[in-house]
């Protein structure tokens, strides 16, 4: 089978079965391997990328269930809040094995973009889905406040 | 290792002792891996970077590359080795670049194990101080020889500074002006090394190298490896440890588009297809009948039965001091208490995956491989080659706490069958799923504690006796001979036997259980329960006397100031002895591991909602672990620890019923997430003393200090873990 997915700003064509989770189809299939594999059953948004800018895991979403909606991923993921959030990451030295990050970085993007002044609040429920076995959480949080200033300017 | 590889290998690769040491290198014969020039996957003879030593690359452009011996799996050793290059260098930090160094343990052993190379506990900055400052002396020595010489200037006139070298005439270069000459001058004997009190990196806030990488998802990772004609294997292991394949049924597997091939290999029947998910999915269509008779086919139910009866009965003693039994009978009074640890996974981010390539002569592998030298030496055994002939790449891991240092090399091992056994030249990558992680093994074994202490008026102690129960992690693994003494696994009993109070009659007894459930070492491994047990009971002893627990604690160390001052700078941090704020609760835990000493002060607060009672709301950490480093880094290791620590001990646990794995995936494995995370400040006592470890030592407080703050809160005192086996309890 083939589909055309709308992803990062291009069409791109991949042939796969149909029910290929987009996670692998856009790993194995068009070699864009910034969305990572934590579980395959959404339980640890480390394949998190966007539908219409919806944060949304490309492990259980197969790519017939796609109907032209625009696919954003870490690795085409630009615009203000994600430059505030990739710019805060760094500076507070958040990640440490950095695997789920691409996961954790499209959440807090799309809740910065959404909520430029997130609480406490806010974060718990944009963020709770995004697992880090490393713990970076504590980082993460004051990372997304800080982004919240550099975004404000 | 030789009995995890007599289970799972064919008889014709195993491997006595001599052989493994003598393939390393450390019975006097070893073989030699690669040259010196091999270690240079950039290098190029004529015009390339120069290679100065075996740790430091310097190019033209100017850069510095620093090879590391130690895989990063996210605690920052990377970073680490290549600021102890660059602080004695005199290099510019943004000069820096770090590579993982091949597997060659002639050249990047890890000095506290002997003849292998390999990371872990947190031994990496450890055993690499002297070493790594050491090769960015040398190559600075080098650098301004050459300068002397092609300046005709003495050398002592040179100076070295933010990577560019000067004289007082005016002249000046950068490292890549003279790495090629640098390159040839004779390698100087002993460079002489700083005085600490000029470290301008080692110390100070040094930025990560891997972060910018680390924020764009760059493919940095064993599962972003990509070969031409690549294909991808799962595999379907036995359901209970040990079980074999009786017969299977494969015909579905390969009407799955995408399937190439299905093959049986020791470790079970391999999925052979041109991606991830056909393979996923071809495993799925399978079937296979499996033979249970070789197999653990009890469950935990049963396993604690047995280490319940046991406890009960005199163990081997590991620790007799005065007569504890008769001391604690003749005291006014005693406390005793049974703690059960569950089995533990791992489950690091990145579920495993590596891939090989094998021409039938010469073989490659890609992985976040953390025993390079145990890797190497099984694949050469699986593959029928010779080491040299083998070349592993190491690659950034998604985490490991523990589980990619696997003394059987089951994973690597798992790969070389696969290629060995289909006999096909195409790269393979095998790719676990989180469920095979999971059911996978390897666990923290389950550990059963009984303790009972006597005390008198006033809360004196008079006896203490301590009985522990649970399986050897390192027995038959290349580690026995440092390890196992007597019997006795040094990691079974580590944090009890070494406990820094002064307690005049001590009695511990240890029972080794078996079991096929293989067991592996976890961030912190025995210290995982010790702590948990000398902490917790402390605590109570003192509650019982009607003491408070720090104080409590520093009398029984009349001569541990190392101990004293991280409980004390904890204490101070955290305000003890002041009020705390209304609906909060304090308590307080202090262990040293790994030769780091770390104390920490909980604030909970109660919610019963939870499904553990509490939530922790902020620890704060003090740590002592020698000369600092990266502070920021260490903090981040404090906080990571923690959080390690914690999430398991409020939920998590591993069980079995009649041989079977009960849990499968993050939905019943649940993770610590967000909304457990307290908030962690951490205070670096300062020192200078040789660094310690840092990866691991966080782990052991969270637990016990956390669970002390909810006696404090409650009276309720957690001795069955996880936390949420009692719900929310008197919260
Ligand atoms: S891999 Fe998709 S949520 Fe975990
Ligand atoms: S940084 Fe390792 S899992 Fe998040």
């Amino acid at each position: 089978m083939s589909f055309n997915l709308k992803i990062n700003g291009e069409t791109r064509r991949v042939d796969a079965d149909g029910d290929t989770p987009l996670l692998w189809a856009l790993r194995d299939e068009l070699g864009l391997t910034g969305t990572k594999f934590g579980c395959g059953v959404a339980s640890c948004g480390a394949c998190t990328v966007y539908l219409d800018g919806l944060p949304t895991r490309s492990c259980v979403t197969p790519i017939d269930s796609i109907d032209g909606e625009e696919i954003t991923t870490i690795d085409g993921l630009s615009g203000k809040a994600s430059a505030a959030i990739r710019q805060a990451w760094t500076e507070m030295q958040v990640p440490q094995c950095g695997y789920c990050q691409s996961g954790q970085i499209m959440a807090a993007s799309a809740l910065l973009a959404e909520t430029p002044k997130p609480t406490d609040e806010d974060i718990d429920g944009a963020m709770e889905g995004n697992v880090c076995r490393c713990a970076t959480y504590h980082r993460i949080r004051a990372a997304i406040h800080r982004a919240a200033e550099i975004q404000e300017g | 290792m030789f009995q995890g590889l007599t289970k799972r290998l064919p008889p014709e690769v195993k491997p006595t002792r001599r052989q493994f040491l003598v393939a390393m290198g450390g019975a006097g014969a070893g073989l030699v891996i690669g040259s010196r020039l091999d270690a240079i996957k950039v290098a190029d003879a004529a015009t390339g970077p120069a290679m100065i030593n075996p740790f430091v690359i310097i190019a033209p452009d100017n850069s510095v590359t620093v090879l590391s011996k130690h895989l990063d799996k996210g605690q920052g050793a990377a970073t680490g080795l290549t600021t102890l290059v660059a602080e004695e260098l005199d290099a510019d930090w943004d000069q820096m670049k770090v590579e993982f160094a091949p597997s060659n343990p002639q050249l990047y052993n890890n000095l506290h194990w002997g003849p292998y190379q390999g990371t872990g506990g947190s031994s990496a900055i450890a055993n690499s101080f002297m070493q790594y400052r050491e090769a960015g002396a040398t190559a600075k020595a080098m650098l301004v020889a050459a300068a002397a010489q092609a300046w005709g200037v003495p050398a002592a006139e040179i100076s070295v500074a933010k990577g560019v070298l000067s004289h007082a005439s005016g002249k000046r270069a950068s490292f890549g002006d003279l790495a090629d000459a640098a390159s040839k001058i004779a390698v100087p004997e002993k460079p002489s090394l700083k005085d600490p009190k000029d470290f301008t990196l080692i110390g100070k806030h040094v930025p990560r190298l891997d972060i910018p990488d680390k924020t764009v998802g760059a493919p940095i990772y064993a599962l972003d490896t990509k070969r031409e004609n690549m294909l991808v294997a799962t595999i379907a292991r036995p359901p209970r440890f040990g079980a074999t394949v009786k017969s299977f049924d494969d015909k579905e597997a390969r009407a799955v588009n995408g399937v190439v091939d299905v093959i049986q290999i020791p470790a079970g029947i391999a999925v052979l297809a041109t991606s991830t998910w056909p393979a996923i999915k071809g495993r799925d269509a399978l079937s296979v009948d499996w033979n249970f008779s070789t197999s653990e086919n009890r469950g935990s139910d049963e396993l604690w039965t047995e280490y319940r009866a046991l406890a009960e009965t005199p163990g081997q003693v590991f620790r007799d001091e005065g007569d504890a039994d008769g001391s604690i009978s003749r005291s006014s009074d005693y406390i005793e208490r049974v703690f059960e640890f569950p089995f533990l996974a791992h489950a690091p981010m990145e579920p495993h995956d590596v891939t090989i390539e094998f021409d039938g002569k010469t073989a490659e592998i890609w992985t976040g491989s953390q025993l390079q030298s145990v890797d190497h030496y099984v694949a050469s055994q699986i593959l029928g080659i010779e080491m040299p002939n083998i070349q592993i790449h190491t690659l950034w891991a998604g985490g490991s706490f523990g589980r990619r240092a696997i003394y059987d090399s089951h994973i690597v091992g798992e790969a070389a069958q696969i290629a060995k056994i289909s006999g096909r030249k195409e790269p393979i990558k095998v790719q676990w799923t989180r469920e095979d992680d999971v059911r996978g093994g390897y666990y923290r074994p389950m550990y059963l504690h009984k303790v009972r202490v006597g005390f008198n008026e006033g809360g004196e102690i008079a006896g203490w006796h301590h009985r522990i129960v649970g399986q050897s992690i390192i027995t038959g693994t290349p580690f026995e001979q440092a390890l196992v003494h007597d019997g006795i696994d040094h990691t079974s009993v580590e944090g009890v036997l070494d406990s820094p109070y002064e307690i005049p009659n001590f009695r511990g007894e240890l029972h080794t259980v078996k079991s096929g459930i293989p067991g592996l070492w976890w961030r912190s491994v025995g210290h995982t329960h010790t702590a948990y047990v000398m902490e917790t009971m402390m605590d109570e002893l003192a509650a019982a006397a009607g003491r408070d627990p720090v104080e409590f604690r520093l009398a029984y160390m009349k001569d541990k100031p190392r101990h004293a001052g991280v409980l004390k700078l904890a204490a101070e941090k955290a305000g003890w002895g002041t009020p705390v704020a209304e609906g909060r609760f304090r308590g307080v835990a202090l262990h040293k591991s790994f030769n780091s000493y770390v104390a920490q002060v909980a604030e909970i607060s109660l919610d019963p909602d939870s499904d553990h009672g509490f939530k922790a709301e902020r620890i704060i950490c003090a740590v002592d672990c020698g000369i600092p480093v990266n502070p920021d880094n260490i903090a981040a290791q404090m906080e990571g620890g923690i959080g390690y620590g914690l999430g398991h001990a409020i939920r998590n646990e591993i069980t079995l019923t009649e041989g079977e794995v009960d849990q499968s995936n993050f939905h019943d494995y649940e993770p610590m997430r967000i909304t457990d995370m307290p908030v962690v400040e951490t205070h670096i006592v300062p020192s200078a003393e040789a660094p310690t470890g840092v990866g691991e030592p966080g782990t052991p407080p969270a637990a016990p200090a956390v669970a002390n703050a909810l006696a404090a809160a409650t009276g309720n005192r957690r001795t069955i873990l996880p936390f949420a086996k009692e719900g929310a309890g008197d919260a």
